[in-house]
């Protein structure tokens, strides 16, 4: 075990005290110039070199592909797609309480061509998957899914016959626990949704316990295609 | 509800009502109510004369599996006397070789969804019945669910360890 | 109507066995060429839930309606087979996801009249308080999303705002807004909270006040009378004979309320009143419904004012589970708890329906059981099932409008009706 001894509080040689001379003389220069106590001087004082570092360091700049993103991640336009218990807990978050108006969602639109992303809320039973797997395909790209709730993730509390979990026949971007979710549950579904799409996804866990690089990755051919053997109606 | 002697007495006039056979094979009281097992061939005979006693509101038609127990599958019919706050039950037991029973549909008008959606889950064919198809099930489902020998069914739940042999993706893991 | 051949879809395929020729030879063959039919698919802003209406129409004219339904068919019946009686609770909740609390409540009324158990006076007196209250957030919903449905967008909002503070309610007594398993077998899970009865109190004396609000919004409202009074009556023989019950019968005139005319759960020690309507138009629906709020408020407030002491779960140990503290000192409370958790109860055989009032009618539940601890047959008797029979009779003749205002007016929940 090394140890090393370094001297802090009054005597460490990197810390400065505010009463000293020298640094008060170079404020009270920096104030005389134009600046702040930080040592920046105001915009209009600068020049050369100064001026472009100040340039590249305050005003944003951006591809146009991080603009885009940024623009779809805050009008996603949901499509109206209530199943069964969870869509009461979706007319929630439209609801005043969790007003998902505030970032720009609130226009649920009916028709799927309008829409581009589906809260998948409720059961799907094997009756309606051909159906949802249909307006999923009626929407165009971009598009995302949300499966809000156990029943669509997992077929949650009814795990029989009648169910298929969404995973089996549609690519789904975010999957939301609970029977049902709550409002503010789904709103932070939706806002890691939107996360993802400014590129900027929440690692979560991954994050906590520094375990980036772990994500496992499916190749977007297969994500988009339909799963073979696993559509059970051929719709 | 009537009471066990009511019952009874109900149960001996539509055997007197009835020509040849009484069409009631067993009565049963319980727990305040009436039960009245019918033979399958006389239902409709049997509601029209509770209808005449008062019973005129048929409050639901399901299906019962008594698996193992032959004949197997059950009929219920719940019948209400709104006047009287009455409720009486008749049941009826068809075998699952022979499932046949007349429809009660023209009669009771209400008995057309309940009976198609006990069609549907226990396969009981309704003779005269307008539009017997299943319900609930896709129309080409092949089976009946709700009989005690068709398994309950399920879907492995997909986690990331076995989310491609679950899906049935058979592309690599990349 | 003819599909065009030789190319039909899979989908069509599949539907060849539906047929409407009974419509036309009503109508006449020359006058086929008229009719359209349209599907109103499952997925459609207007139909609540997955609902899939095959509507024939001559012009705007509605000449027949042909619901198809099982969209959302969970196999509710089959998985409660599968389960013990204590965990079929928040399996059938999930069944008509509006009244959770009713479909609880049909169920453990049928379990305990098999097992014969008695049910303290404070749990009844406590589960009438939270199925009053689910009756006001049903309709409340209802209102919400009918009026949307009619272009009253912002009643939405003020529904939602209300239903927000029974919630809240809902999640003070039992830790959950929706599906709260809070209705056991032979009482209530828990006891009300501190606070709980002051909230309450609160919001049933602000909640008449809302409900005028929404009577000032609607009822004389120039839309809202065109498009509801005198629209699709029926009148009450054709609903009976249809098995129609709840708001759509008492529209009618007829006063039919189980709570009044068979009841359970000590609803005869309440005095409250049945709204009834008098033409059974959509008008007369909406008016049953609205004033029901009212009544359930009632109802509710004499429950709280007169809520008795005692235990809030049946002292059975054999049904219900022994409270924590026991367990630590008892051993039979050991063993209870433990056999209650790992096998159930068992139940006597025996075959029993029991039925109350829902929000939409009469809701029944069959249990049979076969003495072992899990049940042989769960059947729920929904009644937005049998309601939607009367779809067909109500809109007959009437413009596709008046259909949308109509299965508005009916208040189907799609869980109940698929199961």
């Amino acid at each position: 075990m090394e140890i090393r001894r370094e001297p802090i509080g009054q005597d460490s040689p990197t810390r400065v005290s505010p009463d000293d001379l020298r640094v008060r003389d170079l404020n009270s220069r920096q104030l005389l110039r134009g600046g702040d106590l930080q040592g920046r001087t105001h915009p209009a004082h600068l020049e050369g070199a100064e001026f472009e570092r100040y340039v590249e360091e305050s005003v944003m700049t951006t591809t146009l592909d991080k603009a885009v993103a940024w623009a779809r991640s805050n009008s996603f336009f949901p499509a109206t797609f209530g199943l069964a218990c969870c869509a009461i807990e979706m007319m929630s978050i439209v609801a005043a309480r969790v007003d998902v108006a505030r970032f720009g969602f609130e226009a649920f639109r009916a028709s799927p061509r309008q829409a581009d992303l589906l809260i998948l809320s409720g059961r799907v039973s094997i009756k309606m998957a051909p159906i949802v797997r249909r307006i999923y395909d009626q929407m165009l790209e971009p598009k995302w899914a949300i499966s809000m709730g156990a029943c669509c993730s997992s077929t949650g509390v009814f795990n029989n016959y009648a169910l298929v979990p969404a995973d089996k026949f549609m690519p789904v971007d975010v999957h939301v626990p609970g029977c049902p979710p709550r409002p503010e549950a789904l709103m932070h579904g939706v806002l890691k949704l939107r996360k993802m799409v400014q590129d900027d996804p929440d690692m979560g866990w991954r994050e906590r316990y520094d375990a980036r690089g772990t994500e496992e990755v499916i190749a977007s051919s297969a994500a988009t295609s339909v799963p073979p053997g696993g559509d059970a109606s051929g719709a | 509800m009537p009471d066990a002697t009511g019952l009874e007495l109900i149960a001996q006039e539509l055997a007197a009502a009835g020509d040849g056979e009484s069409p009631v094979l067993d009565t049963l009281h319980f727990r305040g109510r009436g039960t009245l097992l019918v033979r399958p061939d006389s239902i409709r005979t049997v509601l029209a004369r509770l209808r005449e006693r008062g019973y005129a509101f048929m409050s639901s038609l399901h299906g019962v599996d008594h698996y193992p127990h032959e004949p197997r599958l059950g009929v219920v019919y719940e019948l209400l006397d709104m006047a009287h706050v009455d409720r009486i039950t008749v049941k009826v037991r068809v075998p699952v070789d022979d499932p046949n029973i007349d429809s009660v549909t023209p009669e009771w008008p209400t008995a057309d969804h309940q009976e198609r959606e006990v069609y549907d889950m226990f396969g009981v064919v309704f003779r005269g019945h307008p539009d017997l198809r299943r319900i609930l099930m896709p129309e080409d489902y092949e089976g009946h669910p709700q009989r005690r020998d068709f398994p309950v069914g399920g879907e492995p739940v997909i986690f990331t360890y076995n989310e491609h042999e679950a899906l049935g993706r058979t592309d690599d893991p990349s | 109507m003819t599909p065009p051949e030789p190319t039909l879809s899979e989908y069509r395929k599949r539907e060849q066995s539906i047929t409407l020729a009974p419509v036309q030879e009503q109508l006449g063959v020359a006058r086929t060429q008229e009719m359209l039919t349209l599907n109103f698919g499952p997925h459609h802003p207007a139909t609540h839930g997955v609902l899939r209406l095959l509507v024939t129409l001559q012009g705007e004219v509605v000449r027949e309606v042909k619901p198809i339904i099982g969209y959302v068919h969970t196999g509710i019946e089959k998985t409660a087979e599968d389960k013990a009686y204590w965990k079929v609770i928040p399996v059938v909740e999930r069944m008509d996801y509006l009244s959770y609390y009713f479909n609880s409540m049909a169920y453990c009324g049928a379990v305990e009249t098999l097992l014969e158990v008695e049910v303290p006076r404070r749990a009844q007196y406590l589960r009438v308080i939270h199925m009053e209250l689910n009756r006001i957030m049903s309709h409340l919903v209802w209102l919400g999303t009918s009026a949307l449905d009619l272009g009253a967008i912002s009643m939405f909002w003020y529904c939602f705002r209300e239903r927000e503070k029974i919630l809240d309610l809902f999640e003070m007594s039992s830790g959950q807004r929706m599906h709260t398993r809070y209705f056991q077998v032979g009482g209530v899970i828990e006891d009300i909270p501190a606070g709980f009865a002051g909230k309450l109190k609160g919001f049933l004396d602000e909640m008449p006040e809302r409900a005028d609000q929404y009577g000032a919004l609607l009822n004389r409202n120039e839309i809202v009378l065109q498009r509801l009074r005198g629209t699709c009556p029926l009148d009450a023989d054709t609903l009976l004979s249809l098995g129609v019950t709840g708001p759509l019968l008492r529209a009618a005139g007829y006063p039919w309320d189980l709570r009044k005319a068979d009841p359970y759960c000590c609803y005869d020690e309440f005095d409250f009143k049945i709204p009834v309507g008098t033409v059974g138009d959509n008008y007369d629906r909406y008016a049953c419904r609205l004033a029901e709020m009212y009544e359930s408020v009632k109802i509710a407030q004499q429950a709280l004012a007169g809520l008795p002491e005692g235990p809030h779960i049946t002292e059975d140990r054999k049904v219900a589970l022994p409270p924590r503290h026991e367990l630590a000192t008892s051993m039979e409370a050991l063993i209870h708890h433990f056999k209650l958790v790992t096998e159930g109860f068992r139940v006597p055989p025996g075959e029993v329906y029991f039925p109350i009032e829902s929000p939409r009618g009469e809701l029944g539940c069959f249990v049979r059981s076969d003495g072992s601890s899990k049940p042989a047959r769960v059947h729920m008797r929904d009644p937005s099932f049998v309601n939607l029979q009367a779809t067909s009779h109500m809109t007959e003749g009437s413009y596709i409008a008046d259909l949308i205002a109509t299965l508005a007016m009916l208040d189907p929940v799609l869980g109940g009706i698929d199961r």
